[in-house]
Formats: C-alpha cells, structure tokens, sequence
C-alpha cells in the first residue's frame, strides 16, 4: 500500500506536483486563517432558485472563464511552443457578435441564443484561424502574431457593437450565466464540466494529443513521420477558438452586457499563467490539460483568498506576483535538481548510519 | 584573388536589411502624409511633437531590443515605468530634491532589472512568466502607493519641466508674424542619446555582440567562450535601468502620477521593437531601427487622425494592420533569403 502510494508521488504526479501542492497550500493556509472560509450556505436567490453559495463556489464558479481558456492554450503552446496573447480580445469579438445576434430579434428565446453562440463561434474560429495561419504557414512567432489582434482586437468589437456597449437581458442569458432554475450549481460550472469531457473524449477518441506532442516536441520529424504539422498548429489555434468564444458567452451572460475594454480584461496573462503553474513547459511539447484546469483554480483561489483578507482589487496583482514568483522558483530546474541532491545525500547519510550500526 | 575579396560589397545582414525596409516605409509615409495632409506634417514641430510624446517610449523600447536581441522578453516594462512615476511623485511632494528622486528612479529600474536577470539567467525560469510577476508587482506596488491621480507640486522640478530647447531656424512663422521655435523637451535629448548609447554598445562593443551570439545561438555562443549566463542576466538588467529612466522622462512629459500611467507601454515598445526589425527569437535586430518603428507607428496614429477618420477605434485597428503588414514582409523577406543561402 505503502510503495503504491510512492509510486504514485513518484511517476503518476511528476507534472501535476506543482499545482496540487499549491493548492494544498492554500487549503491549509485558510484553514489556520479562518476555517469559515469553507462553509457553504444553501441560499434562495433573487429569482426565488436555492443555490449554493459560499467562498469555494464563487472560486469555482469565478475561474470558469479561465479554465476554459486554459484548456484550449494547452493546446495551443504544446502545438506551437508560443502563447496566444489575443484571447481577451477575440473573446469581446465573439461577445460582441452574441450579443448582436441576440439584439437582432425582439424576443429571445432557445433558438436565438443558439444561432447567436454559434455564430461566435464562427466569428472566434476565423480570428483563430488568422492568428493559427501566421503561425503555422509564416512561421510567425505566436506571440508576435498575436500581437496583432492583442491591439486591435477589443477596437473591432467596438466597431461591431456600433460604439456602445448594449445590454441584454433574459431570463435564458440569466439562466447561462448564473443559475438554471432547480440546479443549485452554477451553469457556468457545468459548462466547464461539459466542455473537459469533450477534450478527455477527442483525446480519448482521436490521436490528437499524440500529434500534438510530437509536433510541440520536434515539428520536422512529425512531418516526417506523415503528420501535417502545420494543420495541427492550425487545428489547436481554431480549438482555441472555440473555447474563446464558450468563454467570451459566459463572459456576456454573467454581466447582461458586453463592454468591449473590461470583458475578460488581463485574462490572456491569466491564462499563460495557469498554463505554466499546470507544469506544461511554455516552450511546447508535453502537456497536460487537467493541470492547466488545477493551474486556473489556484489563481481563482488565490485571488478569493486575498480578497477575504480584506486586500482591495488592485492591490491584489502585488501579491499575486510574490507567490507566482515563489511557485515557479520552486518549480525551477535548477532547485530542483539542487533539492534532489540533498535528498540523494540525506539518504546515503541514512544508510551509511544504518550500515555503521549493523556492524 | 585576394583584392577583388577587398573590394567587395559585402552583402546586407538581416539586421541591417529589416532596419532599410522600416525606415524607407517610415520617410515614404511621412512624405506621403506631406503631399496628401499638408498643414501639420509641413512644419518641423511635427517631428518634434512626435519626439515629445514619445520619448519614454523610445527608452523603453531600446531596453526590450537589447532584451529581444538576446533571445528573451521583458513584458514588465510599462508596468516598472509606471511604479516609477508614482514613486518619484510622492518622494518629490514630500519635500525630496531632484538627484534624489533621479537615484530613486534609476534604483527602482534597476532593483527589478536585477531580479528578473537572477530569476531569469541563474535559475533558468521562463522570461515570460518571470517578467509576467515583475508586472503585475509593480501594478499592484502603483495602486498600493496611491490609487488617486499625484500631481507633481515642486518647485525646482517645474523648472527642470518648463526647459525645452528651442531651434529657432526649424520654426515657423505664426499667422500673426511670430516666429514659433520649434521646441523639443528635455526628455528627447535623454532618448536620443539613450538611443546612440545603446547603438555603440550593440555594434562596437563584446558585451553587445555576446547578446547577438547569445540570442543566435546559445550552444555556439557557450563554445565561443561568452558567459552566456552572466550575458543574459545583464540584458536584463540594462532593460530594467532604461524603464527607470523611461520613468524619468514621463514623468518629465507628463508632470503627474497615475496609476493607469504607460498602460499597455510594453506592448507599443514591442511592436515598435518588431516593426523595427528585432526578431523575436533573437540574434537579429537593430536600435536605430526600434526609433523608426516607434516614430512609424506614431506617424500612423497622427495620419490616421488627419484622415478624418475620427471613430475611436480606427486607430488601433489601422495599428494592428501595419503591424500585420510588417509581420508579414519581415516573414517573406526572411524566408526568401533562406532559401536563396540554401540554393
């Protein structure tokens, strides 16, 4: 039971170490800070639904956008070895074209929220595949092609919302972006739930993740090996795309409005950021989602934290900053090899001890 | 055999051909803008308006090439230059003098130079991530030291504000018979020979060509017996001491703290870097170059305004374009020439 157990420390954790300690840290320091900071409360809300809430939920349910987002990047940086800089604008393009859909039509119902999401779709996957096509047919450095939508991205959806910033209000966008009336879970939630399924299945369905690796690892033996490389590289921006835009939606629902410059402001850092403390190297290859997932609710969870410690909202990016600065040193290469050292002659110390007395 | 090796033109670098191609584009607009806008473009205080706005940018800019060239990024610089301004506000009102608050700038510039190159050189964490921290610290560190706009309130530094060279023969005659000089702030001296500074030490001195060897190729710059380590660690220093002194001089342009100050100033310093010829991935580059890709974005800005296209949003959408359009000639340029040393 025991090696088991070290077994699994020892090969099935190796990436996901990083966020999980994090996590744990977290835990453990809110539990000595304040344990109520765990309690979950049944409430009624306005609209009269019992939901659930308490600090852990709105952690949960505040990092949907990001976990979305962090999934599809994973994708992205293993396939291209770059970050896409450009997913907070692209998100205000394709909550812009939702909203114009949905501003379309006098009444709102299934079918124009529908039309409306798949049309950000549309909308995010042709950003995408611009960006996806400097990439992979230019050989463009990914941030650098990135740029280009980074500056310009939130003006063109000011030129789509016509110079406003219109609201729109449902009971079925209320339904996406709070609560579905019954379910005491956040809708955006499930959306997350819904949307990790859909990857575990591709990957478990498709040879995508394989391909992605060996093109993120060395694109010119993957072409070698018959693997388009530049269709993959084209394929993760577009997935990417995808993901943008589900975010970007929930993004327009939770407010009723789409503001071009405050819709996901600062979320592409974010985003690198659970990438990187996922313990996916930024330079390609290796990835996994589901620590890019954990590394999106550390950050939630640290920001809840900080903010129950009573620090204000602008303040927080300081301390956000000591405690990634903190995460990746002990993530370094360079520490943890010194660290394995110390461990290695600890031990031989220890056998050397035990050896000493057996005779 | 020997002579005709000697009287040869040696054939343009990817550097030097990138930095040609940005400023031909740059003086073909400006002309353009000349010929098509007349009015402000015809005067000499165009130029030096451009130069006024700017200068911050430009020091900064010429800090991210040094950083670019080497192969790495510093995105934590608009983020610094702003902790800097706000630093050197409350310090100046709360009765500090001038050399303090320039020792403050430049410690500040270069206290978190000198983490990031740690960080980055000796414990061999990604440069993004790295610089990703430095920026959202020294955000928060703004909003920590006053969420509230500052405005400068001292006496000597309003003087040192008020000094602007004047040159009179690039002046111009006023509707009502005043000969307007044309006036350039002090800030532009301290860019301009930032500028020249960091060009000598780029094409005349080892440190600066260990950057380009260090950025083109780290194993043969390892081999050619360049620390590269201790190379690296120093770009970024060099990057964090010029957003101190870009913190000066905005400081200097604008007379006030903001804790909104230079937002989005690192992305502006590396797109001028980019439109400039710097190459992200290293060993290519050029600072004279990054001073035209500044002045060109900006010329785009100004003839977009001239143009009558007055929607809040063509101006970034036009950058974008021109951006994308650099993007893509520096890629085709490139790749052509690849091809042509391979055949």
């Amino acid at each position: 039971m025991k090696s088991k157990f070290k077994n699994f420390f020892k090969g099935g954790l190796g990436q996901l170490a990083i966020p999980i300690i994090a996590i744990c840290i977290l835990v453990i320091f809110n539990l000595f800070r304040d344990p109520s900071f765990f309690s979950i409360a049944i409430q009624h809300n306005n609209d009269g639904n019992i939901v659930l809430s308490g600090n852990l939920i709105s952690i949960i349910n505040g990092a949907s956008e990001l976990a979305i987002l962090a999934m599809g990047m994973t994708l992205v940086t293993a396939a291209c070895g770059g970050q896409d800089i450009s997913v907070g604008a692209m998100a205000a393009i394709a909550g812009s074209a939702f909203v114009k859909v949905l501003k379309s039509t006098s009444v709102i119902n299934g079918g124009t929220v529908i039309a409306g999401f798949l049309l950000a779709c549309v909308v995010a996957m042709l950003f995408a595949s611009f960006n996806g096509t400097l990439v992979s047919v230019f050989k463009i450095q990914p941030m650098i092609a990135t740029l280009i939508l980074y500056t310009c991205g939130r003006s063109i959806a000011y030129w789509i919302n016509g110079g406003a910033t219109p609201t729109v209000s449902s009971p079925i966008i209320n339904a996406i972006g709070s609560f579905i009336p019954g379910i005491p879970i956040p809708t955006p939630v499930l959306i997350v739930i819904a949307v990790a399924i859909l990857f575990k299945l591709v990957f478990h369905f498709t040879s995508l993740e394989l391909f992605t690796q060996s093109v993120g690892i060395n694109g010119s033996a993957a072409r070698l090996n018959g693997i388009n490389s530049t269709f993959i590289k084209l394929l993760s921006f577009i997935i990417l795309g995808i993901c943008v835009a589900i975010a970007g939606s929930i993004g327009v629902s939770r407010l009723g409005l789409i503001n071009h410059e405050t819709l996901l402001l600062d979320i592409e850092m974010d985003t690198i950021l659970a990438v990187a403390i996922g313990g996916n190297n930024l330079g390609g290859g290796k990835f996994k989602i589901s620590g890019s997932i954990i590394g999106a609710y550390v950050i939630q969870m640290l920001t809840i934290t900080l903010y129950a410690m009573k620090v204000s909202s602008t303040d927080v990016k300081a301390y956000k900053a000591i405690v990634i600065i903190i995460l990746v040193v002990i993530g370094s290469p360079v520490i943890k090899s010194k660290i394995q050292k110390l461990i290695s002659r600890i031990k031989a110390r220890k056998q050397n001890t035990i050896a000493k007395g057996a005779v | 055999m020997n002579n005709t090796k000697k009287f040869r033109r040696e054939p343009l670098t990817d550097t030097q051909l990138l930095m040609t191609i940005t400023i031909c584009i740059f003086v073909g607009m400006y002309l353009l803008a000349m010929l098509l806008f007349k009015g402000g473009f015809l005067h000499a205080q165009q130029v030096f308006d451009m130069l006024n706005d700017n200068a911050s940018l430009i020091i900064v800019s010429c800090g991210l090439t040094i950083v670019m060239i080497g192969g790495g990024i510093d995105i934590s610089v608009g983020a610094v230059t702003s902790l800097v301004v706000m630093s050197c506000v409350l310090y100046l009102n709360n009765g500090g003098n001038i050399f303090g608050s320039i020792r403050l700038a430049l410690v500040i510039g270069l206290a978190f130079g000198v983490v990031h190159g740690f960080l980055i050189s000796y414990l061999e964490i990604q440069p993004f991530i790295v610089t990703l921290a430095g920026m959202f610290f020294a955000r928060g560190l703004t909003t920590i030291l006053s969420v509230n706009p500052q405005k400068v309130d001292h006496d000597s530094f309003a003087a040192l504000r008020a000094m602007k060279i004047e040159i009179p023969w690039l002046g111009y005659t006023a509707k009502n018979g005043n000969l307007i000089p044309a006036r350039m702030e002090l800030g532009v001296v301290v860019a301009l020979v930032c500028v020249l500074l960091v060009f000598i030490m780029l094409t005349f001195f080892r440190l600066g060509r260990g950057f380009y060897a260090m950025g083109g190729n780290q194993q043969s710059a390892l081999m050619l017996g360049i620390n590269v380590k201790l190379t690296r660690f120093i770009s970024y220093v060099l990057s964090g001491l010029l957003s101190g002194i870009s913190g000066y001089v905005f400081m200097m342009h604008t007379g006030a703290g903001n804790a909104t100050n230079a937002a989005g100033m690192e992305m502006n310093a590396i797109a001028s870097s980019i439109i400039g010829g710097t190459l992200l991935t290293g060993g290519v580059g050029n600072v004279v170059g990054t001073l035209f890709g500044t002045l060109t974005l900006t010329t785009i800005k100004k003839i977009v305004v001239s143009s009558g296209l007055n929607d809040p949003w063509w101006q970034s959408i036009t950058t974008g374009g021109m951006l994308c359009f650099f993007i893509l000639l520096q890629s085709v340029v490139l790749s052509r020439r690849a091809k042509k040393k391979k055949a």
